[in-house]
């Protein structure tokens, strides 16, 4: 591994080259995992080492739960790049989806109360 | 700073970690227009300092600046502001700010999708953004609570001329909000959980 500094011939984030080689052309991923924006990932193992660079970055990342925004905004990557992204690696199986708390119409009401609760602390 | 690893990526910074209980989280939508005060709420009330996430649309272009056989489509990426408050050790909520501007209602998708509710931040200045992005929640079935954001000068209306002229249902929650308050911005959302506790409670009783 290099050491630290930007390295010049890194493409900006968002360049649509980089893009779709993260993706591999790839925007829908055929078996399609529900991904919010706040479904929490968690890393399952060590990293594999074979695995691209912003792959390796997601493992290491979510050693702790991290929301697919948070990522998103650490890589600086769009989410619709990622989501395929996180896909692959949970069907690989380097890193577990914690899904949101499903609220159908309305969140229940011990919900609620835990959220009110919490914020009554800030 | 950004914590930067060896890969050149940044990372949460230690602070900013979840602790490995956290199993869920939940999700409040801030709507308003630009400089209404979105991004300075989220500060307000988030443990984290606020992030950015985009997401881009592509569209065909249409016919302007074509260059003779080459397709030409337009992107655009939109930002989207948001923070974080841990309720307890399980239960995490993030907060996120987004334009209400019928153009960005892309975005609303994925956003309102599981969504506990949503804070509308009515700008008196610019009333006629809020009044689309009412409209619109009330199409999605989202409940809703209205923040008037005072800024210093704007003009100051009472509540009940502002619900009229937005038409909006008297069960509908409007506070005073200061988005550079903490304690302003928790009595907003606050206001949106005890709406949304209301509304449930109802509809139990109901059935």
């Amino acid at each position: 591994m290099s050491g630290p500094g930007p390295d010049p011939t890194a493409q900006p984030p968002g360049n649509p080259d980089r893009l779709y080689i993260l993706t591999g052309g790839q925007t829908r991923p055929e078996a399609k995992t529900e991904l919010d924006l706040v479904t929490l990932i968690v890393t399952r193992s060590e990293s594999d080492p074979g695995l691209q660079p912003e792959h390796t970055a997601v493992v290491r990342m979510c050693d702790f739960p991290l929301s697919v925004a948070e990522i998103s905004a650490y890589l600086e990557l769009p989410v619709s790049t990622l989501t395929p992204l996180l896909t692959e690696l949970l069907s690989k199986g380097e890193v577990e989806a914690r899904p949101p708390v499903p609220t159908a119409a309305l969140p229940d009401v011990q919900l609620l109360e835990a959220v009110m609760n919490g914020l009554q602390k800030l | 700073m950004d914590y930067k690893s060896s890969d050149g990526y940044a990372g949460p910074r230690s602070e900013d970690i979840l602790p490995a209980s956290a199993t869920a989280a939940v999700k409040v939508v801030i709507v308003g227009g630009f400089g209404v005060g979105k991004t300075t709420l989220v500060g307000s009330v988030s443990e984290i300092r606020p992030l950015t996430t985009e997401e881009t649309m592509t569209q065909a272009g249409v016919g302007v600046d074509d260059l003779a056989g080459i397709e030409h489509k337009t992107e655009t990426t939109v930002a989207m502001d948001f923070g974080r408050i841990s309720i307890n050790e399980q239960l995490v909520l993030y907060l996120f700010g987004t334009p209400g501007q019928e153009r960005f209602w892309f975005l609303w998708n994925g956003l309102f999708e599981g969504a506990l509710g949503a804070v509308v931040l009515l700008d008196t200045r610019r009333m006629e953004v809020s009044y689309d992005v009412i409209g619109r929640l009330e199409e999605r079935g989202v409940p809703f609570v209205v923040g008037v954001n005072a800024f210093p000068g704007a003009p100051r209306y009472p509540m009940s001329e502002l619900r009229t002229a937005m038409d909006l249902d008297e069960s509908v929650p409007m506070i005073d909000c200061d988005a550079r308050d903490r304690a302003s911005c928790r009595d907003t959302l606050m206001a949106l959980m005890r709406y949304l506790y209301t509304l449930t409670t109802v509809s139990t009783e109901s059935q």
